[in-house]
């Protein structure tokens, strides 16, 4: 295959979306839950100022290389895991650098930036970036189990590890799409991504009233706006993957912005149903009812 | 911490190897503060709408002038609307808010957490208390005037001031920001020995390195 370097172009513009679809996506949706709660709320801008404001801290403090490179690793963790995946289908400009093998890949990009953070966040020192990282390592792991178990039913499914035959296989009207034809798996998916996206009951992470914000603790000025930036991207790449894998991916950008943000919605809507979980029910519940699922997906396919 | 903490000493290990640790050269860093000055005016006048319009506040409340600071975020107030969000680290935050009379023992934490925020900082201070002295104005062990241990960016008077007042004092140090003279970090840096000499007068028991990073 033939590298062309126009992709680069169309990657970057692709990447720029996103990071917009993110920015406002957070703003909107703290937006709301400041109305449902009787306030006014963040205006829906405000993520752009803060990271902004974030970029434009004049000194920044360094506890070591691994500092350094924490953030740089979380960041490269979310663009990697979003540069290899087909974004819009059948569109030139949107396929990234997606190839036959992606799924494996991304699989690989997910643990990645958290793995970094951990040794990054490791270094600073403070006993709650600590507790934070060991927290967060554990939930992730447990939390993997059922997500790879209802990737693998899909991936036995369509006997493919490409995402674009994955979408391909699922044109053609909603009765196509994984969530119809294979519903166990997508449960098994659903609950198992609750465990990444910071939200309750599964912020055991970042704990705000127990361990305030766990590992960025000690992360400040431009360190604070990378990982800023990867929180804008990398919910949004998950997303997108899941989106394509279980909800028939998308062909233009509105209805892939709006699938996104329905499905960015379902941890939301869990999260300000349920309280916190300990670390320890927490990984007890993705070990229990959630690889239960994901072992019977795998099972009937 | 003690002082006996900061002492140069010899510590056996787990593994039983024997090692010297010197806490003020190992845990802090001995260099003082130097202004970091804008380069660039017509990126700095962007630069600091940003600043003003996300203020992040540092969640410490000193005297009794922290319970007003609540009703900020409840629906009544609302300060979020301003872009006024907490954070519970000096790391991450810009705006330090002195909530009232500080005795000498909380003093040192004020100076503690203020080192370690990033410039530009700024610094509210809340009540009659942080101005005079107000109420405490005789007491044994609260300083009367806070300009005088660190640079303040504006004051907020009243005894204690309702939340409106508050919002008040954000508008006004927003219009600080904005016009460039949210510059407290850089004052600071430019008259650090004024400033240490005045701290250490105050506190007897200087038990830390001269600057927290």
């Amino acid at each position: 295959m033939k590298f062309e370097w126009i992709k680069i172009l169309y990657a970057i513009w692709s990447l720029s979306i996103i990071l917009n679809v993110g920015l406002v996506t957070q703003g909107v949706v703290r937006k709301i839950g400041a109305r449902l709660g009787r306030r006014h709320g963040i205006r829906w801008y405000q993520p752009y100022i803060d990271l902004i404001k974030n970029y434009s801290i004049r000194s920044s403090v360094s506890h070591g290389i691994m500092f350094y490179l924490g953030p740089v690793f979380r960041l490269s963790g979310g663009i990697g895991m979003y540069l290899f995946m087909p974004v819009i289908f059948g569109s030139i400009y949107f396929q990234n650098f997606s190839f036959s093998g992606d799924l494996v890949l991304i699989l690989y990009f997910m643990f990645f930036g958290t793995l970094g953070m951990a040794l990054g966040a490791g270094e600073s020192g403070h006993p709650y970036s600590a507790i934070g990282v060991s927290r967060g390592l554990a939930q992730m792991t447990a939390a993997e189990v059922p997500l790879v178990l209802s990737i693998i039913a899909i991936a036995a499914q369509y006997q493919s590890l490409s995402i674009t035959e994955i979408i391909a296989a699922q044109q053609g009207g909603i009765m196509n799409w994984t969530l119809m034809t294979n519903p166990i798996a997508t449960a098994a998916g659903l609950l198992a991504i609750l465990g990444s996206m910071m939200r309750s009951p599964f912020d055991v992470v970042i704990a705000p009233q127990e361990i305030p914000i766990g590992p960025p603790t000690e992360y400040h000025s431009t360190f604070l706006a990378l990982l800023q930036t990867n929180r804008s991207i990398f919910p949004m790449a998950k997303t997108v993957l899941f989106v394509n894998l279980f909800f028939g991916g998308a062909t233009n950008w509105p209805l892939m912005i709006l699938k996104v943000f329905l499905l960015y919605m379902w941890p939301v809507f869990i999260g300000v149903a349920f309280p916190r979980f300990r670390v320890d029910q927490s990984i007890r519940w993705f070990l229990g009812i959630p690889t239960a699922i994901g072992i019977i997906a795998i099972l009937i396919v | 911490m003690s002082n006996d903490d900061l002492k140069k000493r010899t510590v056996t290990g787990p593994d039983g190897v024997q090692f010297e640790v010197d806490p003020m050269k190992d845990y802090f860093c001995t260099e003082t503060p130097h202004p970091e000055n804008p380069s660039n005016k017509v990126v700095e006048k962007f630069l600091n709408w940003a600043r003003s319009e996300s203020i992040w506040i540092l969640g410490y409340g000193t005297g009794c002038g922290a319970i007003e600071m609540r009703p900020l975020m409840t629906p009544r107030f609302d300060a979020y609307r301003f872009g006024i969000q907490w954070r519970p680290t000096p790391r991450q935050s810009n705006l330090l808010m002195v909530s009232g009379y500080l005795s000498v023992k909380t003093l040192k934490r004020v100076i503690r957490s203020y080192e370690q925020m990033q410039n530009p900082k700024y610094i509210l201070a809340l009540g009659s208390c942080t101005i005079n002295g107000g109420m405490y104005w005789d007491s044994y062990n609260t300083i009367n005037r806070l300009d005088q241990y660190l640079p303040v960016d504006a004051y907020i008077a009243g005894c204690m001031p309702r939340p409106e007042s508050l919002i008040a004092g954000f508008n006004e140090l927003k219009k600080l920001i904005k016009d460039g003279k949210g510059e407290g970090a850089n004052k600071y840096a430019e008259n650090f020995d004024w400033y240490k000499q005045n701290q250490k007068k105050i506190i007897k028991d200087w038990d830390m390195p001269d600057y927290n990073w």
